[in-house]
Order: C-alpha cells, then structure tokens, then sequence
C-alpha cells in the first residue's frame, strides 16, 4: 500500500492521511525520550528542562560542563572503566561457548533439541531479579560475590541467548555441502570450520557479539547483587545517580550512550544486509 | 542375481551389516553435537540453572531452629499446642540449655530474627534472655519454668512456643505462606489480617500493570507493525531504524529520558503550560506513580511487540486484502476478517515477549514508580538487600518464576523458541 490510489473516496483519503498522522505520532512517541537528552545534556545551568536561552538558540544557554563533569569525576571514570574490563571478557565466553554450541545444535541429528534450546534461552526469559537473587545466594556460597569473575560469569550466561539466537539464525542457510566438498579436499574438521564456515557465518557470530556485549554494557540488576564496590559499573553508577541526587551529568552519560547504540546499531545492520546478500537473499 | 539376495542382510564395504553401520553413523553424528553443545550447557548448568535451584531451595529451608535450638526441638514435639496450656518444666530446662549454648555461639539472635517474621516480637524475646543467658549453669540453676516466665513475659505465652515448634522441622511451607498473606494459626494455615496482606496486593498490581503495558503496547505497535510490512522496502528499512534505535540503547538512558520528561519542571509539563492546556500552578503530576511506569515500561518494551508482529506482517499477501475488496468487501470487513485473522500470531507472539518481560522488570518501576508502581520485584529485592528474610524474597521469587515459566512453556508451544528474532 504505497501511495493512494486516484479513485480513491474522500473518507478513504482522510483516513489515509489520519493512519499516516497516527503512525506518525507513534514514532515520535518512540524517538523523542532517545533524542531529548541529547540537547539537555549541553545544558548550561544544572536544570532537566529547556531553559529560555536555550530555546533562543542564545550560545550562552549551552555549555560543556556535564561532559567535563563526567570526565573528571572519579567515581563515573571508574565506573566506566570497570564497564569497559567486564563486558568484554563477558563478551568473549559467551561467542566462544555460544558459537560451538550454535554449530552443534544445527547438525542434522541433535538429541533432545527442543529442551536443550529450552535451557540455553532460559537466561532471556527468567527474571532479571530472579536470576540476580539466585546468583547472590549461590555466588556468596561459593565465594565468587563480589568478585570481578563472579560478575563476568553472571553476564556470560545472560548474553548466551542472544548469541545463540543469531547464529543459529545465520546457521539456517548455511549451505551443508559446502562442508562436505572441504572434507573431500582433504580438510580436516578444524580446517573447514575456519577457512569455510566461520568466514561464512561470521556476522552472525559479530551480530551476537554485539548483543552480548551491550546486555553486559546495560546491565544493572545483577551487578547491583552479585558485584561489589569494587565492581560498580557505568549503569549502576547510573541508577545510583537517578535514585539519590539526580545531576546532569547523567544525561551527559546518556548522550554518550547513545552514540554508542548508533555505532551497533548501525554495525548490526550492515552485518545482517551483508550476510542476506552472502545467501543470495535481496539484500534490502 | 539370486546369489544376492541369499546372502541375507545388505553389508557395508567394510562386511559389517550396512544397517548397523548406519546406525553407527548416525550415533556419531549425534555424539558429535552434544559435544559441540556439552561446553555451554555445562557452563549454563552451573552458572545460571543452578543458582535459580539454590534459590528455591532457599525458599523452603529452615534448619536454623532445629541447629540452635535442638534439645528444646526434641522435648517440644510431645508438646499440644491446641492444649491452651504452657509446656512443661524438661521444654523450659532444655530452651535454658539450648539458650546458654547459643548465647554463648552469639547465634541467639539469628534465630530470633528468623522466628520474628512469623511472630512479631520474638526476636526481642531471644536478644533479651540470649544476654542474661550467657551467665547460667543450665544444669544447676533449675527449675526454669517461673525463671524463665520471670525473666520475659513471653516465655508464657503458648503463642510463642507454637511459633517454635511450628518452625523446628528443616523444611518449612511459612515462606509460601507468608508469601500468599497466609499463617499458621491454631487451625491450621489461616488468611493474615486485612491490614497485613501485601503480597497478593503486589502480585494483582503487577499482573494489572503488566496486562495494561501489554494492551497499550499492542495497540501502540500493531499499526506501526502494519505499515512497515506494507511500506516499500527501502522505505520500511529507513524507518525500521526509528523502532531499533530506542530497542538498543540502553535501559537506564530511556528511563532516565522519562525521569527528566516526566517530572513537574520537566519537559512534557513544560511544553503543556507553554500551550496553555495546563496552569503553571497545576502542574500534571506523571512520575512516581503508576502512570509513570505504564508509560516508561510501554516504551521500553513496544519494540519486542513491533518486531514479531512485523515479521509475521511480512509474510501475508496483500493480494489477499485486495482479492477481498474485489469480491465487495469493504476496507473495515476486508481488514477484520482476511488481514487480521493472520496477524493474530503476530500479536500473541509479541504480547507473550513483552508480558513476560514486564512481569519481571525491576529498574524501571524503582526509578519511576514511586510507591504506588512498584512491582513485586522490587519487594524481592527489599527482601534481599535490606529486610535479609531471604527465605520469602525466594518464596516470592519462586511464585513469579512459576508464573513466567508457564508463559514461556506456551510461548514455545505457539511460536517456537527457535523462531525469537532479534532486529
């Protein structure tokens, strides 16, 4: 439904242009929290709100100073750097682990299918609450609470679903033969699995990647339980800030954050448009 | 020819029956995936699976009474609570005993504070008799019973020894209980009164927000959902980035983005007084209450209702919308009776995701609920980090993960786990 037939009547003209004005508003309703903090992060006085200098365009109504604050400040630069040591690492077990097993659960024959896919999910689905509870009283047990392995661990699993999920996306058209014409050559499986699968299904292994690390990068219930002090990262940092003293340097943080989602989000798309052309679908 | 065929079962080019030889093959391969699987189930198994287990089973444990208090366990089990009369001299001597050990252990207060969730008062109780019970010869000091009575009024109270001996067995029902604002009474387990029962309040209140942020979700996404299916590719794509932006930034961002839009000096009052729809005095009141995490948690979780149902969108024929309109329908009966009738697994499949997320959500509700918003599991969490009655944040917990699992048990019967997209 592209454009408006000529014969059109004029009730089915009005409500052509209201739908239109409806999905309109939607997706304001969508955009505007995201693109808001942005102007207010460059607030030059220490309010939430557009002040009248700023609406005037006035350069004085507008200042640096949030992101200075964020720069200088201690405890939101170690913050960052405690994000910046635990997602990566989170990160890297999740692809290894979740790639094998993506590979292993797109063979032809797999046992009990059904409910290991189950299981693999099931970190996406239970509460975030629950699985922090959980952790808490099992990793204060064992000794990894509060402790920089404890937190990794904890994100790992919470990224493996969505690891997961994308590769063995990726993995449905992937052609079989292709394997079996590597074996034929002579390539042993490590050989094929590097030089022929892997190049293949790769955006979909970056793709899940992605997704890992910003579920580690975003992730704030259960470092709050099963980190500590030690391990206080950007958006526990972040919560600290918006329950005690609100203070604009969070939307400085926001900002920040937001450009960041751009950057994947912006690498996710390019990926998946690469792997669709890779399989011969209309690459969009 | 006929030699062939008497030579019995088919062999393989190594003289083993070509059957078994297959079969052989296809164990292989199956051997050959759990292995490719075994690491991560593993690691899954241990760092995820196991933890919510230990939190259920944290749910029902309760060997602290029979740990520090064994001997009065024993000599009470004898003891008929529904008799209206106090236990005899050997349950007072043994409570001495166990009280002098304890105190002495310093865990007197533990299990004070354990048998306080069930009986208010207890807790005060076992810290005053745990420190005059430091100085006692327990074996010659006796008789106990009007010591005991002497030294605290509630060591006469049957209520209180009913508590105990409710609450000696290492298994306990008293956090589910507790967690449904039920007790243990004289008769058996028993409604609390009005004014104690929070929980299934929270529970309804959750189930209600939930529902609500659900419905606005559904009626939010499905047009948006229709017009991306149905919008040229190159257009749908470029508007496709309006839905995935918000779907990744990060939680915190958005509902700090509310926090600041919401608030009386924020911006949406702001805009409101400026057009003249609101007085500067009379300032909406949107935060802190549920409106503002209805409205918060809508926007938060409306991408994981866009995407399912445009993914089933796109897979219905517009030429069925058109063939309806050719044999005379018009636009509302083509619509309601050929187009949505398909869409429905969109729906369900978006609804199921994006209630089964709500229901657990925690950030938001604390950031923006106030007291009024608050979902259950923000009680889970007082319960963990500021009451320590970790046994009801598990009972509670347990409940809630009862309630998902079954959602997610007919989410995979209707849309298949394996068919979850993400962007």
């Amino acid at each position: 439904m592209s454009g408006i037939p000529p014969y059109a009547t004029m009730p089915q003209r009005v409500w052509y242009y209201t739908f239109r004005v409806i999905c309109g508003l939607i997706f304001a309703f969508l955009i505007t929290p995201v693109l808001i903090v942005i102007p207010l992060s460059f607030n030059a006085q220490d309010f939430f709100t557009f002040t009248p200098e700023m609406l005037r365009f006035d350069p004085a109504g507008y200042s640096l100073k949030h992101y200075e604050d964020f720069f200088t400040s201690d405890d939101w630069q170690s913050a960052l750097w405690n994000s910046l040591k635990i997602a990566p690492m989170a990160t890297i077990l999740s692809v290894g682990f979740g790639t094998l097993a993506a590979i292993g659960l797109s063979q032809p024959h797999v046992p009990f299918r059904r409910a290991i896919m189950a299981i693999l999910i099931s970190p996406m689905i239970v509460p975030l609450i629950i699985s922090a509870a959980g952790m808490y009283f099992f990793y204060s047990r064992i000794g990894l609470q509060g402790t920089y392995l404890g937190v990794v661990l904890a994100h790992a699993a919470l990224g493996i679903p969505f690891v997961i999920i994308t590769v063995t996306a990726t993995l449905v058209g992937f052609d079989r033969s292709l394997t079996r014409a590597a074996a034929n050559m002579g390539a042993d499986p490590v050989t094929t699995f590097f030089k022929v699968q892997m190049p293949l299904i790769l955006p979909g292994v970056i793709s899940g990647g992605l997704f890992a690390f910003i579920t580690s990068f975003d992730e704030v219930v259960v470092v709050i339980f099963v980190g500590s002090a030690k391990q206080q990262t950007l958006p526990w940092q972040m919560y600290i800030g918006l329950r005690e003293q609100i203070s604009p340097t969070i939307l400085a943080v926001a900002t920040i954050l937001v450009a960041i989602s751009i950057c994947l989000l912006t690498t996710v798309e390019l990926l998946r448009r690469r792997s669709e052309r890779l399989r011969g679908m209309s690459p969009g | 020819m006929s030699d062939v065929a008497d030579t019995g079962p088919m062999l393989a080019a190594d003289g083993t029956p070509l059957k078994k030889s297959l079969g052989r093959a296809l164990r292989r391969q199956k051997m050959r995936a759990l292995m490719l699987i075994a690491p991560l189930l593993l690691f899954i198994l241990l760092a995820f699976i196991l933890p919510v287990g230990d939190m259920l089973y944290w749910s029902v444990k309760n060997g602290i009474v029979s740990e520090t208090l064994p001997r009065t366990v024993v000599a009470l089990k004898d003891w008929d609570a529904n008799s209206g009369e106090l236990p005899d001299e050997p349950v007072y001597a043994a409570m001495a005993a166990d009280l002098h050990e304890a105190s002495l252990a310093k865990t007197h207060t533990k299990v004070g504070v354990r048998l306080n969730y069930e009986n208010p008062g207890i807790s005060s109780l076992f810290r005053k008799s745990g420190r005059a019970a430091k100085k006692w010869e327990p074996a010659a000091d006796g008789p106990w019973k009007d010591q005991l009575i002497e030294l605290h009024k509630g060591w006469g109270d049957t209520a209180v020894w009913r508590t105990i001996q409710t609450y000696s067995p290492p298994l306990t029902s008293g956090y589910y209980l507790n967690a449904a604002d039920m007790r243990v009474g004289p008769d058996g387990p028993e409604m609390r009164p009005e004014n104690e029962r929070i929980y299934m309040l929270l529970f309804g209140r959750t189930l209600k927000l939930s529902l609500m942020i659900t419905l606005s979700c559904v009626l939010l996404g499905y047009p948006v959902a229709w017009l991306l299916a149905n919008l040229p590719t190159r257009k749908a794509n470029m508007l496709m980035i309006l839905v995935l932006l918000p779907f990744w930034t990060s939680l915190l961002v958005r509902t700090s983005a509310w926090k600041v839009m919401l608030q009386q000096q924020g911006v949406i009052n702001d805009v409101l007084v400026w057009i003249g729809l609101v007085a500067d005095d009379a300032r909406l009141v949107m935060i802190n209450n549920q409106f503002g995490t209805v409205i918060a948690m809508t926007h938060i979780l409306l991408p994981f209702m866009i995407l399912p149902m445009y993914s089933v969108m796109q897979t219905i024929p517009p030429t069925y919308l058109r063939a309806a309109k050719s044999l005379g329908a018009t636009n509302w009966t083509a619509f309601w009776r050929v187009y949505f009738p398909q869409s429905v697994p969109g729906i369900g499949a978006g609804s199921i995701l994006v209630f089964i997320l709500a229901i657990g959500y925690y950030i938001t509700p604390a950031l923006v609920g106030g007291t009024k918003g608050t979902f259950i599991s923000n009680r889970i969490a007082f319960h963990i980090s500021s009451s320590l009655n970790w046994g009801l944040a598990a009972a509670l917990g347990a409940i809630l993960l009862v309630v998902v699992l079954l959602l997610y048990w007919a989410y995979d019967k209707i849309v298949g786990i394996d068919n979850v997209k993400l962007g």
